[in-house]
């Protein structure tokens, strides 16, 4: 029997705002009243994510990457589409009742938020911070508690004699580790890390890069980590979804696409990336700014700042095709066979970085 | 060589009901027209309340309590309150991280350049109108005209920092502070305006401290780079020099946390603890509790020493040992 991958997301869209009811709608129809705007946050995206793997969501304000990992943590319900955890759907998932002991699987899936600040209660202490969940699904029993919080503290670096504490007591990377404890106090599988390291300083960062990384090799986790972030997605993804206005433009293996992105937004996203090795650059970025969700422009969202685009560009939206082995891009300009180089434009125009000398 | 800003042996402290924090330590630097120079430190580290004691921005409880700020050889510190206003916006001008907390929210953008040009000049509306626009364009601003007309929140993040950038312009200072201006926007946004700023200080021959949190940014547009830790500065050099061959194990340690290519997947090389509060900062170095090299030598006061053409160190057990 062949395993089931850990989670499985089949052409999920979200949309935010209604269309109004029948009334609302004739009279928009008829100039009386305004159409109500509508978001298409994420449109038609699927992927297949294995166990113990590391599935990096990239892209800039507005692309869908954060309400994607809401709907994968089942904050938001997709409009359309399934999200299948280890091959069942979540609903039937929710339901099922389990053994006492263990912990009900509908907690597979935890996830991590941004601002240590704001996600954790500040009038609970510590030890209720991390050690409620697991006491009220039975994890574990009122005797075994402290000592299993204790150890979840230690295992993320949080001295356990700083249980009784507040969440306001202690700094902002301190305060991501107990975010972490939190989640991991339910055995889930997978973690949705949404810009999990971003508000953190960089020495801190690197604890808790470093931190994830560890308990994926001891618990094997399986993770989303979402980031706009692509140094830290770099180092710790295997693979890549580059999403851009709700829908993926890119995605394959980490090692590849960071060295040859292949649809033109990643490559400019990718490009654009200061580094330390690069020094004194002459930045010739993409040009304009990133259309409003409300109103995406037609055919490929990226047309209008896209140095290559075409007339068909314009009117066709290109769809997610296969173009190597365990890689797609979604553009009418990349070729289909895997070796080709990417799509130039007939006068060669620089790409976003050149150094100079 | 005469620098357009050098600051000597800065010192700023907050007085507050549990004592003095000393927030910046001795801090010396200099910058040169057209100069960038990346003055880098983690949250705390004083590389703000740097930019902010030049300016004379530090309101009570803080006080800068000793040192210089020459700005072409003259010590701003010793100016009246009128006239350092007439240097801060004029000579001086600073662009900061959030637009949206330098731009007035109930005002168009045509009102705010106006006043920031009223503030220095008598112009004519006409007159006004026309460096506005002229202004805009130069940030790369579309349909300038039509900007003048906005509000700052009918503006995009980018857009909103390069309405920042262009009111800095407008007086053409001969020093812009940035502090973080890029951290809040997008990538391929920050690319844009990373490359407006290197344009801009390089036509004009404008110094600019570029403060930043973000190494890689630094390494990108910067000539000099200063290291900041609890509010001294532990490291100073030209870029290359210090990012190829750090000598404060800090630099390297903030170097080594930062993930970069061709270490994938690996554990990242973290520094342990974090910066200590300006309460409790150790004795000697502060980055002693912190610092693998550590000795008991290391409990002594450390002096910013060079260790190079243009480089100086403040540790005694420097990763680069001094070159001739």
């Amino acid at each position: 029997m062949t395993e089931a991958p850990m989670l499985t997301v089949e052409n999920v869209s979200k949309r935010f705002g209604s269309k109004g009811d029948f009334i609302a709608r004739g009279l928009a129809a008829i100039g009386l009243a305004k159409p109500r705007p509508q978001v298409l946050a994420v449109d038609d995206v699927s992927f297949v994510l294995n166990r113990g793997e590391v599935l990096g969501v990239v892209g800039e304000s507005g692309c869908g990457k954060s309400t994607l990992g809401r709907m994968i943590a089942g904050l938001l319900e997709p409009s359309e589409g399934t999200i299948l955890v280890d091959g069942e759907a979540r609903g039937a998932r929710v339901a099922k009742r389990d053994e006492p002991g263990k912990a009900p699987r509908a907690l597979d899936l935890q996830m991590i938020f941004q601002d240590p600040f704001s996600s954790l209660n500040p009038r609970k202490r510590v030890t209720d911070l991390i050690g409620e969940a697991p006491r009220v699904h039975r994890i574990v029993d009122r005797d075994g508690l402290e000592r299993y919080v204790a150890d979840l503290m230690e295992r993320c670096g949080i001295d356990p004699a700083y249980r009784d504490r507040f969440a306001h007591q202690f700094s902002g990377g301190q305060r991501q580790r107990i975010g972490i404890a939190r989640a991991l106090a339910v055995k889930p599988e997978i973690l949705v890390c949404d810009e999990a390291v971003s508000a953190l300083d960089v020495s801190i960062q690197a604890q808790i890069i470093n931190l994830f990384m560890d308990l994926r090799d001891e618990f094997g986790l399986t993770y989303v980590f979402i980031s706009h972030d692509l140094g830290v997605v770099e180092h710790i993804a295997d693979r890549i979804l580059v999403m851009y206005l709700g829908r993926i433009v890119e995605s394959g293996p980490a090692a590849e696409i960071f060295t040859d992105p292949q649809h033109p937004y990643s490559r400019a996203l990718i490009e654009g990336v200061p580094r330390l090795d690069r020094r004194r650059v002459v930045y010739n970025p993409i040009e304009g700014d990133i259309p409003s969700p409300l109103d995406p422009p037609k055919g490929c969202h990226f047309h209008p700042r896209c140095p290559l685009a075409q007339d068909r560009c314009r009117v066709e939206a290109p769809k997610l095709r296969r173009i190597a082995p365990g890689r797609s891009a979604a553009c009418h300009l990349v070729p289909e066979t895997s070796t080709v180089a990417p799509p130039v434009a007939k006068e060669s125009t620089e790409w976003p970085v050149t150094k100079t000398g | 060589m005469t620098h357009v800003l050098e600051l000597r042996n800065l010192d700023t402290s907050f007085f507050t009901e549990g004592g003095e924090l000393r927030a910046l330590q001795g801090v010396s630097l200099t910058v040169g027209s057209g100069e960038i120079l990346g003055l880098v430190g983690e949250s705390g580290s004083g590389k703000s309340l740097t930019g902010f004691s030049i300016n004379g921005l530090i309101s009570p409880p803080g006080r800068v309590v000793g040192g210089e700020v020459l700005l072409h050889g003259e010590n701003v510190l010793d100016l009246s309150r009128e006239a350092m206003r007439r240097i801060r916006g004029q000579n001086i001008a600073m662009i900061f991280q959030d637009p949206m907390m330098t731009l007035n929210p109930v005002l168009r953008v045509e009102t705010q350049m106006r006043d920031a040009l009223a503030a220095h000049l008598s112009l004519s509306r006409a007159e006004a109108r026309a460096r506005s626009i002229a202004a805009l364009d130069e940030v790369g601003i579309p349909s300038p005209e039509e900007r003048l007309r906005a509000y700052p929140h009918q503006l995009s993040g980018g857009m909103r920092q390069r309405v920042a950038i262009a009111i800095a312009l407008l007086h053409q200072p001969d020093l812009i502070i940035a502090d973080e201006p890029t951290t809040a926007l997008d990538v391929t946004i920050q690319g844009q305006i990373l490359a407006l700023v290197q344009r801009l200080c390089r036509e004009r021959g404008t110094a600019l401290i570029w403060i930043t949190h973000d190494l890689a940014v630094v390494a990108g547009i910067a000539d000099r780079i200063a290291v900041m830790y609890a509010g001294r500065l532990v490291e100073v050099g030209p870029v290359d020099d210090v990012l190829d061959n750090p000598a404060h194990p800090y630099t390297a340690g903030l170097m080594d946390s930062v993930p970069s290519r061709g270490r994938r997947g690996r554990r990242l090389n973290q520094i342990p603890g974090r910066m200590p509060a300006l309460t409790s900062l150790p004795e000697g170095c502060a980055f002693r509790p912190r610092c693998s090299r550590a000795t008991d030598a290391c409990r002594a006061p450390q002096e910013l020493h060079d260790i190079g053409p243009a480089r100086k160190v403040r540790c005694i057990h420097p990763l680069t040992e001094a070159t001739a």
